[in-house]
């Protein structure tokens, strides 16, 4: 009887699909929130100690005590959070400032509230035996790099240093990883301090079995060349701005934004924990090691964490105006129009912050020394 | 049993090409005229195949569960995924296809968009799928939306071809019995479409799997074997066999969903001749 048949087969189809939708579903647990005010913030990537301020301060609950229920977003690879926060699928963004000021440029309307980074934590990292270590030895070198708009700081350093990087560096597109550096297929590769500089230090030598160390590689430094630009900052709707209640909720977000940051400041293997807890699949001395540094790209913050210096926004809007890739293409065509940026809401939120007894500033921050052990783990 | 043979030497193979290249190729691959025409064949480009399968039965992390749980897990998760996306395409492609086949204006309309659709790149279309998660539906529904918008395609295509294959004088002999739409469709068109249904189907159950795993690391839908390839290839730098493990998992779940439509296949087609179709 053939119809049996199909209807074998329709019913084995659908127990096929139920219990495998079953898996599916994750317990999403979301507790009853009350008078708190629902907040979507969204992140550049997966969870990772470089979004361990907000993590921590959902955790703590310091934005519960400021009345906000805040979702945290994880990023993909095709999510740009400056563009999910223009369409209004999430209240705040976390988003590098160039980006952003390229989104900007072309209509999403958004605004720097809270530059959390105050510094870059971009490298370009050589084998000490290369001879690379400043702009300036590239010359002649194959020099990886991310493109997509992560390659700015690189290319300014470079011309700075009075290279022509369309003529006198032979560019090679990098991959996310190191393995391009490791087998020397090129010469330097573009690192975050927090990151891919960190996966170096975790893979063996294959010459003599043990890690490689600090010693192995040598590391330019944006930072010290005057060519860095801003990075991770929140970013806010600038349409919503007007609105009293989102100016309300934006001080709100940043005072227990900066309370995480602190927390994670004074309890850095806490943090750790929290976003190991999250579900990182980087491992425990990776993150550690990477909550060190971001820590370091924050702390101290002289004015105060998240106000943004005039004169790093100045250099970051220049570079983004003047320097051209190796396709010829600038990151801003002019200079940003309107409300780009906005102390306003972050010296509130600072003035909450430090009669709450939070310390703003970090002075007496210093950095751990982080052991790192084989794949991170 | 011949078939299960088959298998166990495709693998051998595999495995046999794969150290035997490491064994003679050179580490540093081979260049010509500065074309790289040959992989690198060294420990962090290739990983001995014993490597990676130790690396499976260690943990992931320091504490945390073996590689294989993990990945088994994910696999699992997609699977979900996929078959959601894989019954939701089948159906979308199903209706499709008859109203294509009931309304020749419908055809002429329609077909240049569905063929249209299968050129939109899933870059730009998965972030506007990815903003409908956790407001009107799941994040993983997100990302079956897209495997069914990749599975679709070859089923309304194919049994397009499929409901429109049956001779005309079989359609007129049903016709001369006064059989209206519904039971030609029934009685003649389904049957005769069943030929071009399965291959259809395996091309849908291949698309939906790479819709998948392509939309996890898109949205970055957490707990798929997709996110779970792109997470461990950040770790390739100093730990190089576990992104061949992920990838291990991708494959089983292409296996997986292969032989599932061929489960469903056979109660159907067992006494069916088998023709070679081209769906496109």
């Amino acid at each position: 009887m053939p119809r049996n048949r199909i209807i074998a087969a329709v019913a084995a189809a659908s127990v096929l699909v139920l219990t495998a939708c079953g898996t599916a579903d994750t317990p999403t647990a979301t507790a009853p929130s009350g008078a708190l005010l629902p907040v979507k913030l969204q992140l550049q990537w997966f969870y990772q100690a470089q979004f361990a301020g907000y993590i921590a301060a959902v955790d703590q609950g310091f934005y519960r005590a400021q009345g906000l229920d805040v979702t945290l977003l994880e990023g993909g690879v095709d999510i740009v959070p400056q563009t999910v926060l223009a369409q209004g699928k999430a209240d705040y963004a976390v988003a590098w400032v160039p980006k952003a000021l390229a989104s900007r440029e072309q209509g999403a309307g958004i605004t720097d509230v809270g530059q959390i980074f105050a510094r870059s934590g971009t490298y370009q990292v050589a084998w000490k035996t290369s001879g690379i270590s400043t702009a300036a030895d590239l010359k002649g070198k194959k020099v990886g790099n991310w493109g997509f708009g992560n390659e700015f700081e690189l290319f300014a350093g470079m011309t700075k240093a009075g290279l022509n990087p369309g003529k006198d560096v032979t560019l090679v597109q990098q991959q996310f990883d190191m393995q391009a550096l490791l087998k020397k297929e090129i010469d330097a590769a573009q690192a975050m301090s927090y990151n891919e500089y960190a996966q170096l230090l975790e893979a063996k030598n294959p010459a003599t079995g043990k890690l490689y160390t600090a010693d192995d590689f040598s590391i330019i430094d944006w930072k010290t060349q005057g060519s860095s630009m801003l990075q991770d900052a929140v970013w806010a709707n600038t349409a919503k701005l007007g609105d009293p209640a989102y100016q309300q909720q934006t001080v709100k977000f940043l005072t227990a934004t900066i309370q995480g940051w602190a927390f994670c400041r004074d309890n850095a293997e806490k943090c750790r924990d929290l976003v190991v807890a999250k579900g990182s699949k980087l491992g425990k001395s990776h993150q550690l090691w990477q909550m060190n540094e971001v820590n370091k790209l924050i702390w101290p913050a002289a004015g105060g964490i998240g106000v943004v210096d005039g004169a790093a926004w100045q250099q970051t809007v220049e570079i983004s105006q003047t320097t051209r890739n190796q396709t010829g293409d600038t990151v801003l065509k002019k200079a940003p129009e309107g409300l780009a940026y906005t102390n306003d809401y972050i010296n509130q939120a600072i003035d909450r912050a430090k009669a709450a007894g939070v310390d703003v500033n970090g002075a007496g921050f210093q950095p751990a020394t982080v052991t790192l052990t084989e794949g991170g783990a | 049993m011949r078939r299960v043979l088959a298998v166990l030497a495709g693998l051998l193979t595999f495995a046999v090409l794969w150290e035997g290249y490491k064994a003679v190729g050179s580490p540093d691959g081979t260049v010509l005229f500065g074309v790289r025409i040959l992989p690198r064949a060294d420990d962090l480009s290739m990983p001995h195949l014993l490597t990676v399968l130790r690396r499976l039965g260690r943990p992931e992390l320091a504490g945390g569960d073996p590689v294989w749980l993990v990945v088994l897990r994910a696999c699992l998760f997609t699977l979900g995924i996929t078959a959601a996306g894989f019954a939701a395409g089948a159906l979308v492609g199903l209706l499709l296809a008859v109203a294509m086949q009931r309304f020749r204006i419908v055809e002429r309309g329609l077909l240049p968009y569905v063929v249209l659709s299968q050129t939109v790149p899933l870059v730009a279309l998965a972030p506007l799928v990815a903003g409908w998660g956790g407001s009107i539906m799941p994040p993983w529904a997100t990302v079956a939306v897209i495997a069914a918008y990749l599975a679709f395609f070859p089923i309304a295509v194919g049994m397009l071809r499929g409901l429109q294959s049956p001779p005309a004088a079989g359609v007129e002999l049903l016709r001369s019995y006064a059989a209206g739409w519904w039971r030609t469709l029934v009685k003649l068109r389904f049957p005769a479409s069943l030929p071009y249904l399965f291959p259809a189907l395996r091309l849908a159950g291949a698309a939906a799997v790479v819709g998948a795993v392509v939309g996890e690391i898109s949205t970055g839908t957490r707990g798929g074997i997709g996110r779970l390839i792109i997470e461990y290839s950040r770790e390739a730098t100093s730990d190089p066999a576990k992104v061949y493990t992920a990838m291990l998992g991708a494959a089983l779940l292409g296996l997986l969903v292969a032989g599932a439509v061929s489960l469903l296949e056979m109660p159907l087609m067992r006494h069916r001749r088998h023709v070679e179709v081209a769906t496109l």
